[in-house]
């Protein structure tokens, strides 16, 4: 059941081939005899069961969605009700939300099964996922190597199957790069498709949610719930949602693939430069044409991205002061005293390191310096897309400048850490749609990620795209286990 | 050495709206601690602020009232600091550009208008409560008024004496609850103030260096305050000394500023643009729907009460003082169109001593302005005298009934019939021979004692006039 499309288990459901509640059970059944992995910060066993009789129930009077009765597992980020949500983080070790953010409220409308919520670089600041209160997640496909982050829960579930889907978020890359780490499709939409309502924010103007799935068809499925405006979340966007299935088969004859000549560099390992242009000759037979193009500004994504993304941050984990909720710190003399130990035991080193960063570039005698200054580089960056897409219709590079690295290589470099995001920041940056595909496995038998780079709200296109590679390519059929 | 003093004034007023300016929770005053708090002024995880569209239009009616230049496209920042009684760790609020750019309001200060300039007001979210009395050595927080809409309204330097401040304090407080955006509690905070103190040479063209005062939040108070807080500034720099720049606060009990932070010690609050909330972009129609809606404003309305009730500069301004007392005013003037110089009188007179001896307010007064425009209307046509009319005036005060029936009930219709009076007047005349003797050997003013007499055996019902006339044309024959 495990090795199913999010389609194939739709239909055996309508079939009665199994029931949701044996499904649900299937998954537990893995993810408890994969518990090494470490995906999960929180399983939620009983509830996810109750979901399930209830999905059959439904099921039964024939009147499923087309999630009713699908598990999927969320990442830890999203506010559940009643179920613990911690970000990762020891600050929100005992956190339980009182509401659902609207994504979830979303999935459980339609029908799905929260098995639980995945595993995570705290608050979303990692890009290997040992940054975790929880523990580091192992990359399913070798466990000495990361999985990526910060998703790297919902990554490592999918791709070991412990799920057939999951949400992620990605604020400079956080859903692609696992994906590209772990062999998945993932999908960050333009920012504002998605409310980021209930989503714990680290980087507001960066931070969006989307799907990590095994396949593009999947992709579409689980993005068509999420998506649409929400009166909570000012900064999501009142368009139309379209069919994101509906055109997944259109011809991509004529279709313009740009080739940005900056991430074709020196920089880029030539195991990944080789595969990439292989999954580029694939597209030209299926008749797109290549383009070459220049995103001139791109090598300032990573300076920009860390000023502005911990800028935001210091200022969104401000509310983590031990007040009203969270961890507090057992004694202490005075409130000044209780935020001090509060904030230095409840946040682990990279966040209290963002914090300071950010803290810094707000700070008077430095803002004009830093925080305008990334500002200003944020625009060019988003000209440099405006003016790309002229020339072409997507924009396709590598995902990652290198395959699932070892735990423990970067740990010490936090700048060596940052530079693993340096194809993804750019997207966030300009808010533009963005998704990795498997499009290889490099000699250690580590999977390859192809980025494909959507104009705003195209995500049907992108979609499009990655379904017509998959379709002529079984790279995202292949398992670890 | 003269000295003058530079004051500016920043006053923080609380919008009426329904709910909050960032959530859906209710604002009314006075509810339990922390039932009008939802999951966004908690600050919950996740949560995001939605712009309350009705707090925008509140204060784009302010800076219409001002003159101001509204600004289409304002941005909301975060200023960022840590206290309890701030869930989220910042707050919301405009610095770079608010709703409301530079404007005007004219004040009258003793009778001399002077022109005050308003830098700007802008939007942001009051923070929650925090109480330091019965909790046994902790704080509580009270997060009911976290989140509750303001608009900051900041003032040039541009007034030269405590008493300006006053006046124009009064003005804006005046104006804002006249535009329905602010109830102008200052005792439940809603209108509250600082002041930026400093004085110079007379002659010196720049500014000394400031005190910012705070906790101020009565109009006597903003007046000693400022009071004492010039003396000590001219003390220091009488003495050699300088004057520091820091804030201050107000000790009511103790009638004095005592330093609370220097300005080395201020927050650094790092603003910068809110990412949650996208530029707040007002559209022409929604500026003009409110520019529709401007109620008349209190120096139009002053000008007015001039012109077209011929009421004096004193009557106007003291009339105009509040909506609600220039609304009762024409409201009673409605009811009798012809006097409107006596029901002035009135209101300013009788209504105003009433209200004040019971500590009430104008919404609170038992004589409506319809009654009291009857009541004045039964003095211009002679049903009663101005002098029974205020017994009549105190009886309809203390709920007896309107002017008609209490006049009825006591009998105190006025006698106007020469055919009533005559036999009253024939027989004072009669018992009074000596008084007779003296008026006719030229003590004129022996009258007052025949009129007074009359009124006395009429109790005072005896149209005054009339019995006027009528002993002139008997003491006459």
């Amino acid at each position: 059941m495990h090795k199913k499309s999010l389609q194939e288990l739709a239909l055996g459901l309508a079939n009665k081939d199994f029931s949701s509640v044996e499904l649900t059970r299937h998954f537990h059944d893995r993810i408890a005899a994969h518990q090494d992995i470490n995906a999960f910060i929180t399983v939620d066993l009983e509830g996810s069961l109750q979901q399930a009789a209830e999905a059959d129930t439904i099921l039964g009077a024939g009147k499923a969605l087309p999630l009713t009765g699908i598990p999927m597992a969320h990442k830890d980020i999203f506010c559940t009700d009643g179920l613990r949500t911690s970000c990762g983080s020891k600050m929100l070790d005992n956190f339980i939300a009182p509401y659902d953010a609207t994504l979830i409220r979303k999935f459980r409308q339609a029908g799905s099964i929260m098995l639980g919520k995945t595993n995570m670089d705290e608050f979303a600041m990692g890009s290997s996922n040992e940054t975790s209160y929880y523990g580091r997640v192992l990359n399913p496909w070798n466990k000495e190597h990361v999985p990526g982050g910060s998703s790297g829960g919902s990554a490592a579930a999918v791709a070991a199957q412990l799920a057939p889907a999951a949400t992620g978020t990605d604020t400079g890359g956080s859903i692609r790069q696992p994906a590209s780490f772990c062999g998945l499709t993932g999908l960050k939409p333009s920012y504002g498709r998605v409310s980021r309502y209930g989503m714990i924010a680290f980087a507001s103007s960066l931070d969006q949610a989307g799907p990590m799935t095994r396949s593009a068809a999947d992709a579409a499925i689980l993005l068509q719930t999420m998506s649409g405006f929400d009166e909570r979340d000012s900064t999501s966007v009142d368009i139309a949602v379209p069919d994101f299935s509906a055109g997944l088969e259109n011809d991509l004859k004529g279709l313009k693939i740009g080739m940005p000549v900056e991430f074709f560099n020196d920089d880029l390992d030539p195991g990944i430069a080789s595969i990439t242009m292989d999954a580029l000759r694939e597209y030209e037979k299926l008749g797109a044409e290549l383009v070459e193009i220049s995103l001139p500004n791109s090598h300032l994504s990573v300076p920009c991205y860390y000023v502005l993304a911990p800028a935001e941050a210091s200022s969104n984990l401000s509310r983590f002061d031990g007040a009203r909720y969270g961890y507090r710190t057992p004694e202490y003399d005075d409130l000044l005293d209780m935020y001090k130990k509060t904030r230095a035991e409840g946040f682990g080193d990279e966040v209290k390191r963002r914090i300071m960063i950010g803290a810094y570039a707000l700070s008077a005698g430095y803002y004009d310096a830093y925080y305008l200054k990334a500002q200003k580089i944020r625009r060019l960056i988003s000209d440099d897309f405006t003016r790309a897409f002229v020339k072409c219709d997507v924009i396709a590079g590598p995902t990652a400048p290198e395959t699932a690295f070892r735990f423990g290589d970067k740990t010490d470099d936090p700048v060596a850490m940052y530079l693993n995001d340096i194809y993804t920041i750019s997207v966030n940056l300009a808010g533009l749609p963005g998704m990795s595909i498997p499009a290889g496995m490099d000699r250690d038998n580590l999977p390859v990620g192809l980025q494909l780079i959507g104009q705003y709200f195209d995500e049907a296109r992108l979609l499009n795209v990655a379904h017509r590679y998959q379709q002529v390519t079984d790279w995202h059929t292949l398992s670890p286990l | 050495m003269e000295w003058e003093t530079v004051i500016g004034l920043e006053i923080h007023t609380q919008l009426k709206t329904k709910s909050k300016i960032f959530s859906g929770a209710a604002t009314a005053y006075g509810a339990e601690p922390n039932t009008q708090a939802c999951a966004v002024d908690l600050a919950l995880p996740g949560v995001l602020p939605v712009m309350n569209r009705d707090a925008a239009r509140m204060a784009v009616k302010f800076g219409l009232a001002i003159g101001a230049k509204i600004n289409q496209t304002s941005i909301f920042d975060r200023k960022n600091y840590f206290y309890p009684d701030l869930p989220k760790g910042y707050q919301i609020s405009q610095l770079q550009l608010p709703i409301v750019g530079e404007g005007s309001i004219t004040v009258d200060i003793n009778g001399k208008k002077k022109t005050i300039g308003i830098t700007r007001a802008h939007l942001e979210e009051d923070a929650g409560k925090s109480l330091h009395e019965d909790f046994h050595g902790m704080t509580g927080i009270d997060l009911n008024r976290a989140g509750t809409p303001l608009i900051e309204i900041v003032s040039e330097p541009d007034m030269r004496s405590a008493a300006e401040a006053v006046a124009y304090l009064r003005s804006i407080h005046s104006l804002v609850r006249y535009l329905g955006i602010c109830d102008g509690n200052m005792q439940e905070g809603s209108f509250r103030c600082d002041a930026n103190v400093s004085v110079r040479p007379k002659g010196q063209k720049e500014f000394g260096t400031r005190a910012e005062l705070k906790n101020i939040n009565s109009f006597r108070f903003v007046e000693k305050a400022i009071d004492i807080e010039v003396e000590r500034q001219i003390d220091i720099l009488e003495s050699g000394g300088r004057v520091v720049q820091e804030t201050r606060l107000y000790d009511s009990d103790k009638n004095q500023t005592r330093s609370m932070r220097s300005k080395e010690e201020a927050n650094d609050y790092r603003y910068f643009p809110d990412p949650d909330l996208p530029e707040m972009v007002l559209e022409d129609s929604f500026i003009e729907a409110i520019r529709a809606e401007l109620p008349e404003l209190p120096d139009a309305r002053f000008e007015r009460f001039i012109t077209e009730y011929g009421l004096s500069d004193y009557d106007a301004e003291t009339l105009t003082a509040s909506r609600e007392l220039a609304d009762y005013y024409e409201q009673a003037v409605a009811a009798l169109p012809s006097q409107p110089k006596l029901i002035a009188n009135w209101v300013n007179g009788e209504l105003a001593a009433g209200l004040n001896r019971d500590n009430s307010s104008i919404a609170e007064s038992p004589v409506t302005a319809a009654m009291l425009g009857e009541l004045v209307a039964r003095i211009d046509d002679n049903t009663i005298s101005g002098k029974i009319a205020k017994d009549v005036f105190e009886a309809i005060w203390n709920g007896e009934g309107n002017a008609d029936e209490i006049i009825e009930k006591r009998g105190l219709k006025q006698i106007s019939d020469d055919s009533a009076i005559e036999p009253v007047i024939d027989e004072i005349l009669a018992s009074n021979p000596n008084q007779i003797e003296q008026y006719k050997g030229g003590n004129t003013k022996l009258l007052g004692f025949f009129v007074g007499q009359v009124m006395k055996a009429t109790q005072g019902k005896a149209n005054p006039k009339q019995v006027n006339d009528l002993l002139r044309k008997k003491l006459a024959d």
